[in-house]
């Protein structure tokens, strides 16, 4: 296994399918009499987050606990950081005080890169500005794999404002890894600079590439990232890139609808369609506190080091 | 689960020192399950309430095998599981995270059941240590029973087996190598060079 996670592109085929599966084990222990296994304890578990998160930072929370770890959070409001503390000094603190684990958010890519490089413990990137967020994009590949039986050759359909979403990024990374086919279905205003050197294809019409899915990841319109106007408005997003209850029924039998959260319902995704039986938005947090288990358990549970035979 | 020091025969890495000698052949180790089959439906009055859980990988295919001859005598079925107990271990920080094997238990639990707890080698008590814990984790049984095809000695732990296959006085210089069908291609026992002193 690898020290850190810091991007979903360190995970090799046979360490994602690794944690993958390590996490099957992990969801079957939340049906114990006793969910809380003791695997980690005596680790403390540093939740460091710079931008505001519910379910990342509870999920990350619910899964060291259930491992046994210790966990401290750290929010940036109310904190050193509001009086102008570097992110270096933050983790020399935090390594001061023993943190076998990091998980960071922060607003700026690549953050978790140079904590990594200041720190002894490991370090999980959990969202950095509009780059990565593997661990995302783990519990979307498990999802994908409890409720479809595989993730090798499946058609997965991205959907929306690719330009600063760190889950379309590292999901695109993982799940080229793992064997799918990734369309990105955007406005050309919400495409990165250099998409066409990503592992996936790009399309603008989402009705063409609908009825050719077995997976719809619909992503949410940043609001709070959008400087400019990407597009005209609202109601016209809605009206080419929304996925609403018409295009829902475009979908194969078995095809699938996913989101990140939280959502804009109304927006990039219907009420009708966020709440029917084809979408699996309930089902990617329960599955995000598995994954996050297992992510936990393979980069914390053994000597922490370089070694691991 | 005890890899350190039941490293199967490996081709690419030979042992050094003396070639592996062999302790129980495949007749002998048949024998020695049906053996400890009819202990257990002796020692549990007919194996009424009973469950076998197997330690993976390879107590887990043993309790296979006892839950069947156990079926064959008694004439019924019993419910058979496999137990992993990695997460539980005490040797995580030395040793690594490692992949988890499948916990299977079966439908109708644990608690109130007759378990026994089947491995291949008992050696230093700490796999069963770790079985326990796992157990209280799952439910409550009435009793909880272990067999074990070797007992090698070397006990760390105040921890002893209720069926013994074999009793085997080895040295700490010694690997245990129990090799079986389903993951082995052949079933013996063998006592070699331990080749890596960790």
């Amino acid at each position: 296994m690898i020290r850190h996670l810091l991007s979903a592109a360190d995970l090799g085929r046979d360490d994602a399918l690794l944690v993958l599966d390590t996490a099957i084990e992990m969801a079957a222990t939340a049906s114990r009499s006793v969910k809380k296994l003791p695997t980690l304890r005596g680790r403390t578990v540093v939740n460091l987050f710079y931008e505001d998160s519910t379910r990342t930072r509870i999920s990350f929370e619910a899964a060291a606990k259930r491992l046994s770890a210790d966990v401290i959070n750290f929010s940036a409001k109310g904190s050193s950081v509001s009086k102008g503390e570097s992110l270096k000094d933050t983790a020399l603190t935090l390594q001061a005080m023993g943190a076998d684990a990091v998980v960071i958010r922060h607003p700026e890519s690549g953050a978790p890169y140079r904590l990594a490089q200041w720190l002894d413990g490991v370090v999980i990137n959990a969202g950095d500005g509009t780059h990565e967020h593997p661990t995302q994009a783990l519990l979307d590949a498990y999802t994908m794999r409890s409720r479809l039986g595989r993730i090798d050759g499946l058609r997965v359909t991205i959907v929306g404002d690719v330009l600063h979403s760190r889950v379309a990024r590292s999901n695109v990374l993982l799940l080229d890894t793992l064997g799918a086919e990734v369309t990105l279905v955007a406005p050309p205003t919400l495409l990165p600079v250099g998409v066409e050197a990503w592992p996936a294809t790009v399309s603008y019409d989402l009705d063409a590439v609908l009825p050719k899915s077995d997976v719809v990841m619909m992503l949410r319109v940043q609001r709070e990232r959008m400087n400019d106007s990407y597009f005209p408005t609202q109601r016209e997003y809605s009206r080419r890139y929304g996925l609403d209850v018409r295009r829902l029924g475009a979908l194969p039998e078995h095809a699938i609808v996913m989101h990140p959260g939280p959502m804009n319902r109304g927006m990039e995704i219907a009420p009708q369609v966020a709440d029917s039986p084809r979408s699996t938005i309930v089902e990617q947090v329960s599955n995000g506190v598995s994954v996050r288990m297992a992510v936990m358990y393979l980069l914390l549970g053994g000597s922490g080091s370089k070694e691991n035979s | 689960m005890t890899p350190a020091y039941r490293t199967p025969a490996d081709p690419a890495e030979p042992a050094l020192g003396s070639p592996p000698r062999t302790i129980l052949d495949e007749a002998d180790l048949a024998r020695i399950v049906d053996r400890i089959a009819h202990q257990i439906l002796e020692k549990t009055e007919g194996a009424a309430d009973t469950v076998l859980l197997g330690i993976p990988t390879r107590g887990s295919h043993l309790a296979r095998r006892l839950g069947e001859r156990i079926a064959a005598f008694a004439g019924s079925p019993i419910p058979v599981g496999a137990l992993d107990v990695t997460l539980y271990r005490d040797d995580l920080r030395l040793r690594g995270a490692r992949a988890l094997e499948h916990t299977d238990l079966p439908p109708g639990g644990i608690d109130g059941q007759h378990v026994v707890l089947v491995d291949d080698v008992l050696f230093s008590g700490r796999t069963v240590r770790a079985a326990l814990d796992a157990l209280s984790d799952l439910g409550r049984p009435r009793a909880v029973q272990l067999a074990v095809l070797v007992d090698r000695g070397h006990r760390e732990l105040p921890i002893r087996a209720d069926y013994v296959g074999k009793n085997l006085p080895t040295s700490l210089a010694e690997n245990v190598e129990v090799l079986l069908r389903e993951v082995d291609g052949r079933d013996a026992v063998q006592l070699a060079d331990r080749r890596d002193s960790r």
